[in-house]
């Protein structure tokens, strides 16, 4: 039997402490013993991108990561987005665009388009299309989805 | 999918990480970003009792020029870094443009030039790119360091010229501008169907001498000496398609999948040899 590791991880501005066995994904780290049930899992083969969250700063599939790796790191979810009751602009963008129908894909999309919109604050059309390219979507055909990130772009140029 | 129970150590120096494979013996396994390892482990395709986290180790990281103008990448450095590399964009383009058209933002946020070169899936992108560059790779073992280039690197499907022990801790080359990668990917995952790398030396319009490698076709990355032979003093770009056309012919072991038969692979190997080319001969 391998020996339990313990764990400290930064996870939406909370330092959380944990002994896990090192095989522990961190989406179900998040999901089951943080109940952060905002990043989901898709397909469970690193393609769907419903589990992304951003590691230190940059956009993950939280299935495709033990939670050991992020010992020491900052974990950022969904859930820790919005500044109290204030959306987060790409919150907001989804919200005001329509950017979702089932919801399921919203959480990986928007951490995605967060690590997009921090590299490149005014991406054109193609370049959001293929910064979203590790997350795909079963519902809306994607177009308002890219209206959505447009519309967080240009809320965050003004502010 | 959950993985076999193991042992996971985190590497603090490449020292440890050369000791705790010692240690480890078979059972032990280094894990870089894991975009390979880890969904084979959720497959129980690998097992491993022991994994040893390399990827945070500064000794293995830095993209830079060396004294004698070579260019050095560090195992560890993240696609996502090579892509955005000025140094690379400048002076060795292809391969920021090839780590770029890697996966997603995702995988290349994660996966690293070393365990991409080491673990050699055969449609993995950077193998081609390494073996047109004819760039040497670095290794660390229990016996010390040794260089191995890359067409000699590359064996066969996910083998390459590594012992038990070894460590890849990085891969150099010289600066080459005009040289390019071009692929037809798997739409889902992008990995390369075809792919195919040229280094070309340009003198004027006409081609002195190149180097051409392809991934995704057969069961490792590989030089196509025929495509190289026929643009040797050919005028570019007019020559490219000629030069390209027996590209895939000359190739003994053509993958056949799903994605694509072997009469396809082989077709798209001289379309794709075509493009590459053309396109490096346009940044002489
Ligand atoms: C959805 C998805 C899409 C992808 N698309 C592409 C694509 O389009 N093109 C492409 O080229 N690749 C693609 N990949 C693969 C990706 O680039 C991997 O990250 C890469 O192949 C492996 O690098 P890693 O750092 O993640 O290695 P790991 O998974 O950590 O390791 C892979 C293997 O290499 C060994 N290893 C790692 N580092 C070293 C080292 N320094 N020395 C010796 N051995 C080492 C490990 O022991 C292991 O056996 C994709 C992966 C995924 C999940
Ligand atoms: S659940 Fe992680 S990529 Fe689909
Ligand atoms: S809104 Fe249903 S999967 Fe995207």
């Amino acid at each position: 039997m391998s020996e339990p590791v313990p764990i400290t991880i930064n996870v939406n501005g909370r330092r959380r402490s944990a002994m896990v066995e090192a095989r522990l994904l961190l989406v179900h780290y998040l999901r089951e013993n943080l109940n952060l049930t905002g990043t989901h899992v898709g397909c469970d083969t690193s393609q769907c991108g419903a589990c992304t969250v951003l590691l230190d700063g940059r956009s993950t599939k939280s299935c495709t990561v033990f939670a050991v790796l992020a010992d020491g790191s900052e974990v950022q979810t969904i859930e820790g987005l919005a500044d109290g009751d204030e959306l987060h602009p790409l919150q907001d963008g989804f919200w005001e665009e329509h950017g979702l129908q089932c919801g399921y894909c919203t959480p990986g999309m928007i951490m995605s388009a967060a690590n997009l919109l921090q590299e490149n604050p005014s991406p054109s059309e193609d370049e959001i299309r293929e910064g979203i390219s590790g997350n795909l979507c079963r519902c809306t055909g994607y177009q308002h989805i890219v209206n959505a990130i447009q519309h967080a772009a240009e809320r965050m140029a003004q502010s | 999918m959950i993985p076999t129970a193991f042992d996971y150590r985190r590497a603090t120096s490449v020292a440890e990480a050369l000791a705790l494979l010692q240690e480890g013996g078979p059972e032990a396994k280094l894990l870089a970003g894991g975009h390979s390892l880890i969904p084979m482990m959720k497959q129980r395709l690998a097992e491993p009792g022991l994994l040893i986290d390399i990827g945070g180790l500064d000794e293995l990281r830095g993209i830079e020029e060396q004294d004698d103008g070579d260019i050095a990448i560090g195992a560890a450095m993240t696609h996502a870094e090579i892509a955005a590399s000025e140094l690379l964009r400048a002076q060795a383009p292809i391969v920021a443009e090839t780590a770029a058209a890697i996966g997603d933002a995702q995988v290349r946020n994660r996966g690293t030039i070393g365990g991409s070169l080491a673990h050699a899936d055969p449609g993995a992108d950077l193998p081609a790119v390494m073996v047109a560059l004819d760039a040497t790779i670095a290794i660390l073992g229990p016996n010390g360091d040794r260089q191995v280039a890359a067409e000699d690197f590359f064996q066969d499907i996910l083998t390459v010229d590594l012992e038990e022990g070894e460590i890849v801790t990085g891969v150099c080359f010289a600066p080459c501008r005009s040289a390019a990668y071009a692929k037809l990917e798997q739409r889902a995952s992008k990995f390369a169907l075809v792919g195919v790398a040229a280094a070309l030396t340009l003198d004027g319009g006409s081609c002195s001498s190149a180097r051409v490698a392809v991934t995704g076709a057969s069961s490792h990355a590989q030089r196509l000496g025929g495509v190289e032979d026929a643009l040797a003093g050919a005028s570019l770009p007019d020559g490219a398609a000629s030069a390209a056309a027996g590209a895939g012919d000359g190739l003994e072991f053509v993958n056949e999948d799903l994605h694509g038969s072997e009469g396809y692979r082989r077709a798209m190997t001289a379309v794709f040899a075509r493009r590459a080319i053309e396109a490096a001969a346009g940044r002489g």
